[in-house]
C-alpha cells in the first residue's frame, strides 16, 4: 500500500500537534492564575487541539486531489549546498564580519548555480556589497558589525 | 470644513511641503523595497529629520514615506516574492505569478493604480467622514475584534486552492503556533521557549515571511530547476512586458477598486486592524465576487486577485488615520510612531485636534491625496526600470535574494540564531509547499496570533469564561453568521457543487 507523502506530512503535523499540546500542559502559570478563565495556556491547549483534529481529518478521509511531485527531476545536490552554504554564512556572519562573508557567500553560490562569467560574479559580491553596506551603515546609519573592515581600519 | 479643506490645501500645495512629499514618497519606495525594511521603519528613520521642520511639513514628510514605503513593498512582493511587511503579503499570491508569466510590468502599473485608486478615494472618505467614523471604530470591543480575526482566517478558504482546505487549516494552526512562542503578553511566563533566551521574544514576523516567501521560493526554484514546466517558466522571467492594461484589465479593475477601497478604509478605521486584515480579506471578497472563470486565475496572476489587496491596504492606511486623528489611537504599528512623532511635536491627537490645531488636521489629509498623485507620477515611469530585476539570471538572482532575506533578518537581531531558525524554517516550507501546503494561511495566522489571543482573553474574562460572548452583541453575532456563511459556501461549493 503506498501512503501520500501529504498524508505523511500530516501524520509529522498530528504528532507534532501532539507535542505541543503536552508542551502546553506543561507551560507553568501563576497560581492565582490556575483556575482562570484564561491564562497563558489557554490559548495553546486550543490550538494544540485543533491541529490533531485538522490533521487527524486529512489523515482519515480521502484526498480530493492528490499532489503529484516527479521526486526523480529535483536537483538535492545544488539545493542542499545552498543550504549548508546559508548555515556557513551564518556562523561566520558575526565573526567575520558583514562584508567578507556575504561577499563570499555571493561568490560561491553564483558558481554552485553554474554561473562562470567571473567580471559579473566578481561585482555583484564584493563593490555590490559595499555600496549596500554603504547604504545601509552610511546613509541609514544602521549598524553593521563587521570586526573584519574594523581590523583593517575601514570602519571604525 | 470648506474652511478647514482650504486651509488644508494651502498648506500641503506650498513648495516647501510639496517638496516634502516627493522626498517622503521616494524615499520610502525604496525603503520599502528593502528587506526587514517596511514603512514602521521607514518613518522611524525620519522622525529626528522631522523634527527640524514645523509639525505639519514635519508629518506630510511622513505620510509621503508611508505611502512610498507600502509601494516599495508591494513591488519586492510582486518581483521577488519577498513582502516585507504584512500587509503585502496578498499583494504577492498573484502579483508574483504575474510577474513570472512575463508581466512584471503589467503587475507593477495594476499595483500602482489600484494604490492612488485605494488611496485618493479613502483620502475622499477621510475627508467627509473621518469625525463620525471615529465613532462607528469606538462600537469595536474585544469579541467584535476576535470575530474580525476568525474572519481573516476564515478568508484562507479563499487562498486555497480546491481540495487543499484541510491543508489550509493545517497551515493556520501552524502559523498561530509559531506565533504562541515566547513570553505570554499579559503574565511574561515563557511558553514554548524551551528555556533558550533567543525564543523569550517570540519568532519575528519578517523571519517568517522571509523564510517562507522568498527563501522557500528561491529554494524551489533550484530543487525544480530541471523539471520541463518550471523551465517554461523561468523563460518567461526574463520577459518584463508591457505596462499598459487593455480594454478588459482596466474594466475589471474598475469593478474591483471601489468595493476593495470601501473594505480597505473600514477595516483601517478600527484600531488594530490595519492594511493586513484588509488587504487578505479583499482577497476574499474579491474572489467570491468574481465569475467562476475569473475564479480559476486566482492565486495564478489574476488582475483582480492583485488590484484588490493592493486598493485596500492603500485604503486602509488612510483609513487608520482615523482614530489617530481624531482619538489619538494609533490603528497599527505605523500610526503608533506617527502618533509618537505628534507627541514629539507637542501636539495631543484627538476629538480636539482639528479645533485646536486645523492646518495639521486637514493638511495631512490634503496631503495624502497628493502623495497618491506624486507617488503616481514618480512611479510609473520608473516601473519598467524596476521590473527589470526580473531579467536577471537565475544564476545570480537565486544568491541575492537569499542574501536580502539573511541581511533582513541579520539587520532585525545581529544573531546567528535567528539565521539559523529561518534557514530551518525555509527548508521546511520548501517541503510544504512541494505538496501544495499553502503559506499565506500560515502567515496571516502568525501576523494574527498574537491579537487574536488577546481579544479572546478579554472577551472570555469579561464573560467570565462563558463563549456566550460570540452572540451576546449583534455586531459580534453579525460577524460570527459572516463566518458560518463563508465556511458552509465553502463546502457547498467544494463537495456538493463538485458532485452535481
Amino acid at each position: 500500500m503506498k501512503i501520500s507523502p501529504s498524508k505523511i506530512i500530516s501524520l509529522l503535523f498530528f504528532i507534532f500537534s501532539g507535542f505541543y499540546l503536552y508542551t502546553a500542559h506543561q507551560i507553568q502559570v501563576f497560581t492565582f492564575d490556575e483556575n482562570a478563565a484564561f491564562n497563558a495556556k489557554t490559548f495553546p491547549i486550543y490550538l494544540g487541539y485543533a491541529g490533531l483534529i485538522f490533521s487527524a481529518l486529512y489523515i482519515i478521509l480521502p484526498e480530493t486531489k492528490p499532489s503529484n511531485v516527479d521526486l526523480t527531476v529535483l536537483d538535492y545536490k545544488k539545493t542542499i549546498t545552498l543550504v549548508i552554504l546559508m548555515i556557513l554564512y551564518g556562523l561566520t556572519i558575526l565573526r567575520v564580519g558583514y562584508f567578507l562573508s556575504t561577499s563570499i557567500f555571493l561568490v560561491l553560490s553564483y558558481i554552485v548555480l553554474g554561473e562562470r562569467k567571473w567580471l559579473w560574479i566578481f561585482f555583484l559580491s564584493f563593490p555590490f556589497v559595499a555600496i549596500f553596506m554603504y547604504l545601509l551603515h552610511g546613509l541609514l546609519n544602521i549598524y553593521l558589525r563587521d570586526p573584519f573592515l574594523q581590523l583593517i581600519g575601514v570602519m571604525g | 470644513m470648506i474652511e478647514g479643506i482650504l486651509i488644508g490645501l494651502q498648506t500641503a500645495l506650498s513648495l516647501k511641503n510639496l517638496m516634502m512629499v516627493m522626498v517622503g514618497c521616494f524615499a520610502g519606495t525604496i525603503i520599502g523595497m528593502l528587506p526587514g525594511l517596511g514603512p514602521m521603519t521607514a518613518i522611524a528613520l525620519m522622525i529626528p529629520i522631522t523634527y527640524g521642520f514645523e509639525p505639519s511639513t514635519g508629518l506630510i514628510l511622513m505620510a509621503g514615506v508611508y505611502y512610498g514605503a507600502v509601494f516599495g513593498g508591494s513591488t519586492s512582493s510582486i518581483l521577488i516574492n519577498a513582502p516585507g511587511i504584512p500587509g503585502t503579503v496578498a499583494t504577492s499570491f498573484d502579483g508574483y505569478p504575474m510577474a513570472q508569466q512575463g508581466k512584471a510590468g503589467k503587475a507593477l502599473a495594476i499595483a500602482a493604480y489600484s494604490s492612488f485608486a485605494g488611496g485618493t478615494i479613502a483620502a475622499i472618505f477621510l475627508l467627509i467622514a473621518a469625525p463620525s467614523l471615529s465613532k462607528v471604530s469606538l462600537a469595536f470591543r474585544s469579541p467584535d475584534y476576535f470575530g474580525l480575526m476568525i474572519l481573516g482566517l476564515t478568508a484562507v478558504s479563499a487562498f486555497s486552492a480546491k481540495g487543499h482546505f484541510l491543508k489550509a487549516m493545517m497551515m493556520v494552526v501552524l502559523g498561530l503556533m509559531l506565533a504562541s512562542v515566547g513570553q505570554d503578553t499579559l503574565s511574561d511566563i515563557p511558553r514554548f521557549t524551551f528555556q533558550n533566551m533567543n525564543l523569550s521574544d517570540g519568532i519575528s514576523f519578517v523571519l517568517v515571511v522571509m523564510a517562507t516567501f522568498a527563501m522557500s521560493e528561491a529554494l524551489t526554484i533550484i530543487f525544480k530547476a530541471n523539471d520541463p514546466t518550471r523551465v517554461a517558466k523561468q523563460i518567461s522571467l526574463s520577459q518584463l512586458g508591457s505596462i499598459k492594461l487593455d480594454k478588459e484589465e482596466t474594466k475589471k479593475m474598475v469593478t474591483t477598486i471601489p468595493r476593495s477601497s470601501v473594505l480597505g478604509f473600514i477595516i483601517g478605521v478600527l484600531p488594530g486592524a490595519g492594511s493586513t486584515i484588509a488587504s487578505f480579506l479583499a482577497y476574499g471578497m474579491e474572489r467570491n465576487f468574481v465569475k467562476d472563470e475569473e475564479k480559476q486565475k486566482f492565486g495564478k496572476g489574476s488582475v483582480n486577485g492583485l488590484a484588490a489587496p493592493e486598493t485596500a491596504n492603500n485604503a486602509a492606511c488612510s483609513g487608520s488615520f482615523v482614530p489617530l486623528l481624531t482619538l489619538g489611537i494609533p490603528g497599527s504599528g505605523t500610526t503608533a510612531v506617527m502618533l509618537g512623532a505628534l507627541l514629539g511635536f507637542g501636539i495631543q491627537p484627538g476629538p480636539r485636534l482639528y479645533q485646536t490645531n486645523p492646518e495639521i488636521f486637514w493638511s495631512v489629509i490634503m496631503s495624502m491625496y497628493i502623495g497618491m498623485v506624486i507617488l503616481l507620477i514618480l512611479n510609473l515611469p520608473l516601473i519598467p526600470y524596476i521590473a527589470r530585476v526580473l531579467a536577471t539570471p537565475r544564476t545570480f538572482l537565486i544568491p541575492l535574494i537569499l542574501f536580502f532575506s539573511v541581511t533582513g533578518i541579520y539587520l532585525m537581531s545581529f544573531n546567528n540564531f535567528d539565521i539559523y531558525m529561518m534557514i530551518g524554517i525555509a527548508v521546511v516550507a520548501t517541503i510544504l509547499r512541494l505538496y501544495d501546503f499553502p503559506m499565506p494561511p500560515l502567515i496571516l495566522a502568525f501576523v494574527l496570533g498574537g491579537l487574536m489571543e488577546e481579544n479572546l482573553r478579554r472577551s472570555l474574562l469579561i464573560s467570565d469564561g462563558s463563549w456566550s460572548f460570540m452572540y451576546d452583541r449583534p455586531l459580534t453575532l453579525i460577524i460570527m453568521l459572516t463566518i458560518l456563511t463563508i465556511v458552509a459556501w465553502q463546502i457547498y461549493s467544494g463537495f456538493f457543487k463538485k458532485k452535481s
